[in-house]
């Protein structure tokens, strides 16, 4: 057990000597929380809009302004012709055009009904479909309103009408911070315990040193403590930064314990480092580890339910994201921060994560080699 | 038989990889005290008998008996007898002298006084007192390899192996780096040490040669000489390596 007291130390003092290492551990998280949730933003707003006015009724010029003041569309330009609107589309100076035809008002009043056409850039196809979407809508609304207007109040509303209100419980103003947030935070715990881990090993096998410990009479299993110790120790570090600022810039105030957090956090980066150390286990450079790592976390956060929800993905997809660790985090900081979870809530993500855990572990201490 | 004992005796070891025969049943005898040369062309499976005799890599067949303990069975007692320097520098480049001692000596089992005693010897030897919180980093490199050389022998074991050792550096410090070597062989300590260098295998109280695999020539410098009827170790060497069927691994 004394050869860990060493390990340590000598695993301590490198940390805090190199600058590289320190901004990975406390920038990077500050930086990423700090700009991520405000630039990664998934509402579509400042959709850009071209009118072609074939008409310029006072049917028209309403539809117009009220497209232009709903605060999704950007009015940018009344495009002349069809041709015109067209060669903006394509120019990529708009995401869509209406196109109001000639006789839209006589239409509208004389055969009770009109057409409008809708041309979208769909290369952006969530840009696309909202854009469409809200497009319709308040066409729609327009639709009631003129409606209104010519029916003038029956004492009775002919039509029946249900009104539906919304309100959103755990983030109430359906913020997309408050979503994000926890989410990033769970990915910065798996880059520092899966990459950091992963280069830390490698880099002894670059420079050499592991020969001169490998011949040594430390064991494997102090070895990898030795290794695993002091990035278990760190994510935690970089929990607790990240729950100040989520707290301070965002204002999340956690729901529930973040003892949970620290609870589940603890259970999670043991399997993590696993993770990492047969990343290390399998390659021979740093390079190579970074190049192992990136692939990984690629497909990590992609499939993590950070950005898209799972219940969206196919089948096949769905059942890869439930093999992902990152789900478990994602998932678990969302509940504990915004549902304000308690353990029995979470004991499942815990079984799963600690099983996931053993098994990495498992297999990362068998591929190990102290000798070939 | 008594008064020779011996702190490696291989019998055949021997290391495949597939198909490919790296060490073919070497059988040598080294004895306490003794300094040990190990000379062949690269590839000739220098590092691959020296990695088996460290407890790093295990004989295929064959048997290597390592200060009383055999390296296939009792791994782990080899291990704490044997001190290890190789070629690449084994010291941690972003610790400090002390720190450097400090981590080998308490892997290896030293602590406390002891550990801090023996350390402040060592710099007081090596004449780095002042150098102790400098990174080894920012060491001369034949500083670095005498500090590594005596960190590796911190533990006080019966062998050490140094796997081309001078590699790299000037004659001077070659020459300084070898009057350690003596002194502490001078004290009992067995050395096993691979080279490149001839005027090194001339500092040798013994040394092997190997070509493609096999030792085919051992003995006392001088006695090889006469043996291949020549003045220079490496004429010997040259008229050996020539046979080699293979060159690079």
């Amino acid at each position: 057990m004394r050869n860990i007291y060493y390990l340590l130390r000598k695993e301590f003092r490198q940390i805090f000597r190199d600058p590289a290492i320190l901004r990975m551990i406390f920038i990077m998280p500050a930086l990423q929380l700090l700009i991520l949730p405000f630039a990664a933003d998934y509402e579509v707003k400042n959709i850009e809009i071209a009118i072609v006015d074939y008409d310029h009724s006072d049917y028209s010029m309403q539809l117009t302004n009220k497209l232009s003041h709903s605060g999704y569309f950007k009015l940018m330009a009344n495009a002349s012709s069809h041709h015109d609107a067209m060669e903006m589309v394509s120019k990529d100076e708009v995401d869509m055009f209406i196109e109001i035809p000639k006789s839209f008002e006589k239409e509208l009043v004389r055969e009770d009904k009109a057409s409008l056409s809708l041309v979208i850039n769909a290369v952006n196809g969530t840009k696309g479909n909202l854009g469409a979407a809200y497009a319709m809508a308040i066409v729609n609304e327009f639709n009631q309103e003129v409606r209104m207007e010519w029916i003038k109040l029956p004492r009775i509303n002919p039509e029946p009408m249900i009104e539906v209100t919304f309100s959103n419980w755990y983030n109430a103003l359906s913020n997309y911070q408050t979503f994000m947030v926890p989410g990033i935070l769970a990915v910065l715990l798996t880059m520092v315990g899966g990459f950091l881990s992963a280069l830390n090993i490698v880099k002894e096998k670059e420079i050499g040193t592991i020969e001169q410990i490998n011949v040594s009479p430390i064991r494997k299993y102090e070895f990898i403590l030795g290794k695993l110790i002091p990035f278990w120790l760190l994510g935690f570090i970089i929990l607790t930064i990240g729950l100040v600022i989520s707290f301070v810039v965002h204002g999340i105030i956690p729901g529930g314990n973040i003892g949970l957090l620290y609870l589940f956090s603890s259970v999670y980066l043991l399997g993590i480092l696993g993770f990492g150390l047969m990343i290390s286990n399998f390659t021979y450079t740093q390079q190579q580890a970074m190049m192992v790592a990136f692939f990984f976390m690629l497909i990590f956060i992609l499939l993590s339910g950070l950005y898209t929800q799972i219940e969206s993905m196919p089948t096949w997809a769905q059942k890869l994201a439930w093999l992902n660790p990152v789900t478990y985090m994602v998932e678990v900081m969302r509940m504990v921060l915004l549902k304000g979870a308690d353990f029995w809530d979470i004991l499942p993500h815990i079984k799963v994560v600690a099983f996931g855990g053993l098994i990495l572990n498992g297999l990362a201490i068998w591929s190990y080699r102290k000798r070939n | 038989m008594m008064t020779h004992k011996f702190s490696i005796v291989t019998d055949k070891l021997t290391k495949r990889f597939g198909d490919f025969t790296a060490v073919d049943a070497i059988s040598f005898k080294v004895e306490e005290g003794e300094i040990f040369g190990f000379l062949g062309a690269n590839g000739a499976g220098k590092t691959t008998a020296m990695r088996m005799l460290t407890g790093l890599s295990l004989p295929s067949s064959g048997k290597a008996v390592v200060a009383g303990y055999d390296v296939g069975t009792d791994t782990e007692q080899v291990k704490k007898s044997i001190g290890y320097m190789s070629q690449k520098f084994s010291l941690y480049q972003d610790l400090t002298v002390g720190e450097n001692i400090e981590f080998y000596g308490g892997i290896y089992g030293l602590h406390g006084r002891q550990l801090r005693g023996e350390a402040d010897a060592m710099l007081m030897r090596l004449n780095l007192t002042d150098e102790r919180r400098t990174l080894v980093n920012a060491l001369p490199l034949g500083w670095k390899q005498k500090l590594a050389f005596s960190i590796a022998i911190i533990h006080k074991p019966k062998i050490v192996f140094l796997d081309e050792p001078t590699g790299g550096v000037d004659p001077v410090t070659r020459r300084q780096f070898w009057t350690m070597i003596y002194e502490a062989a001078e004290s009992g300590l067995t050395i096993f040490v691979t080279t490149h260098y001839m005027d090194e295998a001339e500092y040798c109280n013994r040394i092997a040669i190997m070509v493609d695999a096999r030792i085919e020539a051992m003995g006392q410098p001088a006695a090889l000489k006469k043996q291949f009827d020549t003045h220079s170790m490496d004429d010997v060497f040259y008229r050996l390596a020539r046979k080699a069927a293979r060159t690079e691994m």
